[in-house]
């Protein structure tokens, strides 16, 4: 599918296959495209080129009426004058479903969503959560092929929102209804998604389980993306030492990094003497050490940051800033002289020039 | 620099009580991180410090003088909104000149000169001094806008979520940003947002507000591992604490469907036998609790893989046990499957213990 607006491309030749009862993660920043491809999907814009095929049928020409989706903008968007119960209720009215059909339907989906309380009320008089739970039913009553989400917790207070998270897929996992939501935000991708579809300025940069995009990104843009922090970028260049071996000289501070032998041997395939390299290492990857350490380099302490159960240690080095996953019990003075080292064997490196990894 | 004091101050909207009774001080160089969900009160409480919202009584102090009746511009605070509010018109270097241009100020051009070029560095952005504002990227944007704040040197900074409208990974950035440019420069940072992140990764203290009152006041790590509340247990943490009810069984407790029959320590039954009561809240941390796919002795209860969330660094479980479902932090399981039986064991030494009317913390 292609998808322009006058001159700009906002889709570029997607591909993508959504599993029948799967919840799949549009994710990118602003601007890459997502909610394009999803208002695509529904109808609501008409693909430059290309075809959408639901359930086997080519619905590309289809009115976004005709095509059996349902459509949730932001949760909140609920009837101000109408009950819990007639809002749930709206779509199945506005198809003239027998009333005693009406209210099974609606008792069905009050149940799953836990609101048989609160039917009675409008919605000025329910709680945040409530509304995203009504709103949610009123999608859940027509028994769609297709659920689109379109950023419908962003707006939320994080807290709320981590709580939604956990709930919108504890739904899916009870009804199995096939999804597509859009996100921005990584982590709602990983906590919810079977699998990620990453996009970047209108391309499709990776998809695969949260798992896969976490530990193996395919490019420096996906590495930065996926993680919170995101995955550490250092500039490095393979370098034989003076032991005969091949290390890495690393930009940050000109320390030769030695390499166990496999990754030796990966590079001598892959890679070009002197061509430039970008190593990506997770902070959970990464470790402060505050005595002498082999294969480790040179760093300073940006400053540390607390997060309950575990600490984020900012490290400078160089120009770039390297973060590090560690205990709780961790405690670092700003300034600090350190040597921080990797775990060798979830390292990934990928091309400087292209951005592209050269693992795979 | 200054300390600031908040004494006995209350606040009303029409019927809403936005702030009742409260008292805070804030020491000299401190980064003080109120944090709240929306409507608490939080923002309330900045705008009256700033003097741009009247207060109906109590008194504000700041460098130990009385202000409350001071006009804000005498205040000598700088209130940070948000940090893309940048003049348009003006190139960065006006930008950050504009605050010192003011005609209260009246300061000479060699010391507005001086303290640009300082601040600039401070912040690593020299070299985009003589850019249009509408050619920076949103890094550079938030670095000039925090520079506009910081190149007086007021007496205390007052922040109103001034990073919630950036994208997840600038907020990142920023935060580590701020939390060290605080540090370095040593002033008094008065911090308001509703994420938990932002307070515990950046404040020396945080006080957590909720409708109005002030829950409690403390360092992150005296939040996290000692809240005072089941309001603040849970609103603080990701994922959250899980809460239980549990009641007593003999000398244990157990939930209500039995599912989980907790083996307290000696030192946790003689705690809660001087409460006289049937029941109470058990909260657990999500990385208290383990999984096992054999039966330990104590407090390792059967339960059933429900989903997991991938987080990356770790996988939340969200384990049933019967119709209790609980959340579980772990080391990446790639192979566990959703309905798979395994063993959810408890830590109880990290327990925490809330009365179930109160639901204040017992200790």
């Amino acid at each position: 599918m292609v998808k322009k607006f006058g001159d700009f491309t906002a889709v570029k030749e997607l591909d993508l296959t959504i599993h029948d009862g799967e919840f799949l993660v549009l994710l990118g920043p602003s601007g890459c495209g997502k909610t394009t491809t999803l208002r695509c999907i529904s109808g609501l814009e008409i693909p430059t080129s290309g075809s959408i095929i639901l359930d086997g049928v080519d619905v590309t020409d289809r009115r976004a009426s005709q095509r059996d989706i349902a459509f949730v903008f932001q949760l909140y968007a609920l009837y101000p004058h109408l009950t819990a119960y007639k809002n749930i209720a709206f779509p199945l009215k506005a198809q003239h479903v027998p009333k005693e059909e009406m209210d099974k339907e609606v008792d069905r989906v009050v149940k799953m969503l836990r609101i048989e309380h609160i039917l009675d009320r409008k919605p000025k008089h329910l709680s945040g959560g409530d509304m995203q739970r009504v709103a949610l039913g009123r999608a859940l009553v027509r028994h769609p092929k297709v659920f689109l989400l379109d950023e419908p917790i962003g707006t939320l207070d994080a807290a709320f929102r981590e709580e939604m998270r956990t709930e919108l897929k504890a739904l899916h996992v009870d009804i199995n209804a096939t999804s597509v939501y859009v996100t921005h935000d990584q982590e709602e991708a990983m906590s919810m998604g079977d699998r990620i579809a990453v996009m970047n300025a209108g391309v499709l940069q990776q998809i695969g389980e949260p798992h896969e995009v976490y530990a193996n990104p395919v490019n420096l843009f996906v590495a930065r993306f996926i993680g919170s922090p995101g995955m550490n970028l250092l500039a490095c260049k393979p370098e034989t030492g003076e032991n005969g071996q091949l290390g890495l000289r690393m930009r940050g501070n000109n320390e030769l990094l030695e390499l166990p032998g496999t990754l030796q041997q990966l590079l001598k395939e892959k890679v070009e003497r002197d061509h430039s390299l970008v190593l990506g290492v997770r902070p959970e990857d990464t470790t402060v050490h505050t005595a002498e350490q082999e294969h480790s380099l040179a760093a300073e302490v940006y400053v540390t940051e607390k997060m309950g159960s575990y600490h984020i240690v900012d490290l400078s080095y160089g120009e770039e800033i390297v973060r590090a996953r560690t205990s709780a019990y961790v405690d670092m003075e700003i300034g600090q002289n350190v040597r921080m080292s990797f775990d060798m064997g979830r390292v990934r490196f990928f091309d400087s020039e292209s951005g592209q990894s050269i693992m795979n | 620099m200054a300390n600031l004091k908040i004494v006995s101050v209350t606040k009303t909207f029409g019927d809403i009580e936005a702030l009742k009774d409260l008292n805070l001080e804030i020491h000299d160089g401190e980064f003080f991180v109120l944090l709240g969900p929306t409507g608490a009160g939080k923002t309330t409480t900045l705008r009256i410090v700033s003097g741009l919202e009247k207060m109906d009584s109590g008194q504000i102090f700041l460098d130990d003088e009385d202000v409350s009746d001071w006009v804000p511009a005498t205040r000598d605070v700088a209130f940070v909104f948000q940090f893309y509010t940048l003049y348009p018109n003006l190139n960065v270097r006006q930008n950050l000149e504009f605050p010192l241009k003011s005609p209260i100020r009246n300061t000479p051009q060699d010391q507005i000169d001086k303290k640009v070029a300082e601040v600039a560095k401070t912040l690593h952005i020299e070299h985009l001094l003589e850019r249009e504002t509408v050619n920076l990227s949103g890094g550079e944007m938030q670095r000039v806008g925090i520079g506009r704040a910081i190149v007086r040197t007021p007496k205390a900074f007052l922040m109103d979520e001034p990073l919630s409208n950036l994208d997840a990974k600038l907020r990142e950035e920023m935060r580590s940003e701020l939390s060290r440019l605080q540090k370095q420069l040593g002033q008094t940072f008065f911090y308001v947002t509703h994420d938990q992140t932002e307070a515990m990764t950046m404040a020396d203290r945080i006080g957590v507000l909720n409708e109005g009152v002030l829950l409690q006041i403390g360092s992150p790590d005296e939040i996290y591992h000692r809240p005072t509340s089941t309001f603040v247990a849970r609103f603080v943490g990701s994922p959250r604490m899980n809460l239980l009810k549990v009641h007593w069984k003999n000398d244990v407790l157990a939930s209500p469907g039995e599912e989980m029959v907790f083996e307290i320590t000696d030192a946790q039954r003689e705690m809660l036998r001087k409460y006289d009561k049937p029941e109470f809240i058990i909260g657990m941390r999500p990385e208290d609790i383990s999984v096992h796919d054999e039966r330990r002795e104590h407090n390792c209860f059967e339960a059933e893989i429900y989903f997991k969330q991938s987080m990356g660094a770790e996988d939340i479980l969200n384990l049933r046990f019967g119709k209790l479902v609980v959340q579980a932090t772990v080391p990446p399981t790639h192979g566990t499957t959703v309905g798979q039986k395994i063993c959810g064991y408890f830590d109880i030494d990290h327990a925490h213990f809330f009365d179930v009317d109160t639901e204040l913390r017992i200790e």
